[in-house]
């Protein structure tokens, strides 16, 4: 049965991973860092991979990782969405999850020691395809979820074509893992043809980049079904693990929003002895709840490799990626005008959350899944 | 405790259907199950348990249901266990306990709570209920209302004001009341379904000897909020599974009917589904977080957030019948002992479902109680304390 709480193991690695952001990644910092030209924090991605081995979590002991999983990844995202942390984590975990599944285990032991980052060149906003199975593929291609590049060869050896738009965690990645074809394809982004091209990102904690590939060499890791299926095992971690920092996030707009109004005077009185203030953080308070039991189910299913986790990935960012964003549009409102500045960090856990509910496909997107999942199919003519 | 194992307990299960008949006597059998510590594993040893910790519970409840063991009908007692027991364990005489527990556990004394009155609903500590002392006893004048098995009941709960010249929360003694005494009168109060769960109690010059007073004198709130946070741990805290509650008769009438379905009720039952998967796992994870020791305040989510579930889904169960959807099953008058929430047609769940924000706890009163209690913000300015 789905374990909902947190194992010992995982509160210790929680406080560890909080203990760790709060000396480094305090938001003063973060904030500051939005105004200059280093949107990652590379000295805290290294610490966090260094001294807790972060990247080794998902990946077993025989290939140089920790041999954990999944569930501990979460608590790892629960705490990053906490301090809006600019490092490429979760792009790492979904790639840790892409090359678990093309079992490129020489890749795989560099990415879990940090040696090389990795991460999938799929848009950011791709979402799991809505049959979690396609076992099989009709067309070469088809079924391969985010495909935008395409195949040539020089000689005998693949390079890619294409442009890839929107791509997270890849700013400062070396190795891109590039579904093209019917196949998986693994470029070195400092080799040639590779183009990263910098967004100006809604969220700037999590910068994107638009990935141009004109005859980039590249390695296949995967094709046909087994690339479909990485691919979509990949997307349905994302969406899954996604949710704890969703978790996160929301938690720590709900915790400064309540300290705050406890501490806010007007008319005499706190603001948090407003019926109306109240009443809105106990229905935040109660959707959180809520939120933490979806996203720990989605990351225990996921870690259990159960047939029904694509189902909880999709309930998870059906339910959470909103919770989030709630959560962050109350922490401005009932900041009132300090919550409207620039100064003050409540808008980088809105852009956050905003991009996020976005991230692995809107709620909409994953209710259209549950819809098939679950039996609950639209009207006849209707997706 | 640390030598209460699931084993163990299977093992003291065993050995007690060896000597006693899950076939036989019903009450006889519940009451040597009781008296074999076996009934709440929790609670202490002679009051029906071991002392044993409480998430063990299940494993004995289902090692007797194996057994084809008869249970004690926990719904039909569900105040009495739910609430009357915890609060007597809690505050009650060693006495006390001896009297009540046992025949509470076995069903053979049914309990209900007169705690609200007519002018006092939310704001329970404004209660008029007269309790005066007179000799050995108290003489009791009130009335009472949404009392639940009060045609039913052996015994009752009761709040009464025994000093209305001190601050409200101060006034107030908790008493166990014979439901038999002279001077009790109880009416069925027909609700907006036509049936009548609920009574309206009338009591005039009821004696209660002072002997089933609970706590003492003046301190009737304090024990009550034991009594109220069992009531919505009660209420909130069954196991379902997936599409366990309403959401699942709605999900199969959109299976069963494409005809109904339209994109707009869609995007609604897509909604309600995602929302009461959220809750139900909530509290599943509530469920988890008491069996390992750490109870938190979840229980009021878990109250509030299945309200308006059960109204949103029964609404819109109504909606997508249409025409069928404007046909009631029947007015008539019963005394049902719970709502018949599965059986009766969709147009009975949306009306009774009305009621689950506000019987035990509006969810008004649930919001500012967890903003308060569990979020920790300040009260509103009272004037009334």
């Amino acid at each position: 049965m789905t374990d909902l709480l947190y194992g010992a193991d995982e509160e210790a690695l929680r406080d560890s991973v909080r203990a760790l952001l709060a000396a480094h990644a305090p938001w003063q910092r973060t904030l500051a860092r939005l105004d200059g030209d280093e949107p990652y924090d590379a000295a805290l991605w290294t610490r966090l991979v260094d001294q807790l081995g972060v990247t080794g979590l998902a990946v077993p002991a025989e290939h140089g990782g920790a041999g954990a999983g999944f569930r501990e990844v979460a608590v790892v995202l629960e705490e990053l969405g906490r301090a809006v942390a600019p490092v490429p984590f979760l792009g790492a975990a979904v790639a840790t999850r892409t090359l678990l599944a093309c079992g490129d285990t020489e890749l795989l032991g560099q990415l879990a020691t940090g040696e090389r980052t990795v991460a999938l060149a799929v848009g950011l906003s791709t979402a799991p395809p809505p049959d979690p199975d396609p076992t099989v593929t009709a067309e070469p291609g088809s079924a391969l979820p985010g495909v935008v590049a395409r195949v040539a060869e020089v000689g005998s050896a693949p390079v890619l074509h294409g442009v890839v738009d929107g791509v997270a965690d890849a700013l400062c990645c070396d190795v891109l893992l590039v579904p093209a074809g019917d196949g998986l394809y693994a470029v070195d982004t400092g080799g040639p043809g590779v183009r990263m091209t910098p967004v100006v990102s809604l969220d700037a904690t999590r910068p994107l980049v638009d990935v141009g590939l004109t005859g980039a060499p590249a390695r296949p890791i995967a094709a046909g079904a087994a690339a479909s299926r990485a691919v979509s095992a990949a997307l349905t971690t994302g969406a899954a693990l996604l949710a704890s920092e969703q978790v996160g996030l929301a938690q720590w707009c709900l915790d400064t929003t309540v300290a705050h109004v406890r501490a806010r005077h007007q008319f005499g009185r706190p603001v948090g002895s407003f019926q109306a203030v109240k009443h809105r953080l106990a229905d935040l308070w109660v959707e959180v709840t809520q939120a933490r039991a979806v996203a720990r189910h989605a990351a225990d299913r996921l870690a259990a490799g159960d047939p029904e986790a694509p189902l909880a990935a999709a309930l998870a960012q059906a339910y959470c990626g909103p919770v989030a964003v709630r959560a962050a549009e109350v922490c401005v409102q009932l900041h009132g005008g300090l919550g409207f500045t620039w100064e003050h960090p409540a808008h980088l856990y809105l852009k956050r959350a905003k991009s996020g509910a976005i991230a692995f496909g809107t709620a909409d997107r994953h209710r259209a899944t549950l819809a098939r999942l679950v039996d609950l199919p639209a009207p006849a003519g209707r997706r | 405790m640390s030598d209460h194992t699931a084993d163990r307990l299977r093992g003291l299960v065993a050995a007690f259907l060896r000597t006693h008949d899950p076939g036989g006597d019903r009450v006889g059998f519940l009451r040597a199950r009781f008296d074999a510590g076996l009934a709440w594993v929790h609670y202490p040893a002679g009051l029906g348990g071991l002392a044993a910790p409480p998430h063990l519970q299940p494993v004995v409840d289902a090692a007797f249901a194996e057994a084809g063991a008869p249970d004690n009908r926990p719904r039909r007692n569900s105040i009495g266990l739910g609430m009357a027991a915890p609060t007597l364990l809690r505050h009650g005489t060693d006495a006390q306990c001896r009297r009540w527990l046992r025949p509470l556990w076995t069903g053979e004394e049914v309990w209900c709570q007169l705690f609200s009155e007519p002018d006092a609903g939310s704001d329970l500590a404004g209660l008029r209920t007269r309790a005066a002392r007179d000799g050995d006893d108290w003489v009791v004048d009130g009335q009472k209302v949404w009392t639940s098995m009060a045609h039913e009941a052996r015994w009752a709960i009761l709040l009464a004001r025994t000093d209305p010249a001190v601050p409200k929360h101060h006034g107030i003694t908790y008493f166990v009341c014979d439901m038999t005494t002279p001077g009790v009168q109880v009416r069925p109060l027909r609700q907006l379904t036509g049936e009548a769960e609920f009574n309206e109690v009338f009591l005039t010059g009821v004696r209660v000897p002072d002997t089933q007073r609970v706590g003492a004198e003046g301190q009737g709130w304090q024990v009550a909020r034991t009594t109220l946070m069992n009531e919505r741990v009660a209420i909130g805290g069954r196991p379902l599974p997936r599409e366990g509650g309403m959401v699942g008769l709605v999900a199969r009438l959109w299976r069963e009917r494409p005809e109904l379905r339209t994109a707009g009720l869609h995007e609604e039952i897509l909604h309600s589904w995602v929302r009461a998967e959220a809750a139900r796992l909530a509290a599943l994870r509530l469920r988890q977080l008491v069996a390992a020791g750490q109870p938190g305040p979840e229980g009021s989510a878990v109250k509030l957030s299945f309200a308006e579930l059960n109204q949103r889904i029964s609404g819109l169960e109504v909606e997508l019948l249409g025409a069928q959807g404007l046909r009631h099953d029947d007015w008539a008058m019963r005394r049902p002992t719970e709502p018949d929430l599965l059986g009766r047609t969709a147009t009975y769940r949306y009306l009774r479902a009305r009621g689950n924000s506000i019987e035990g706890g509006t969810s008004e009163i649930l919001r500012t109680v967890i903003a308060e209690r569990v979020l920790g913000l300040p009260a509103e300015p009272r004037v009334d304390r």
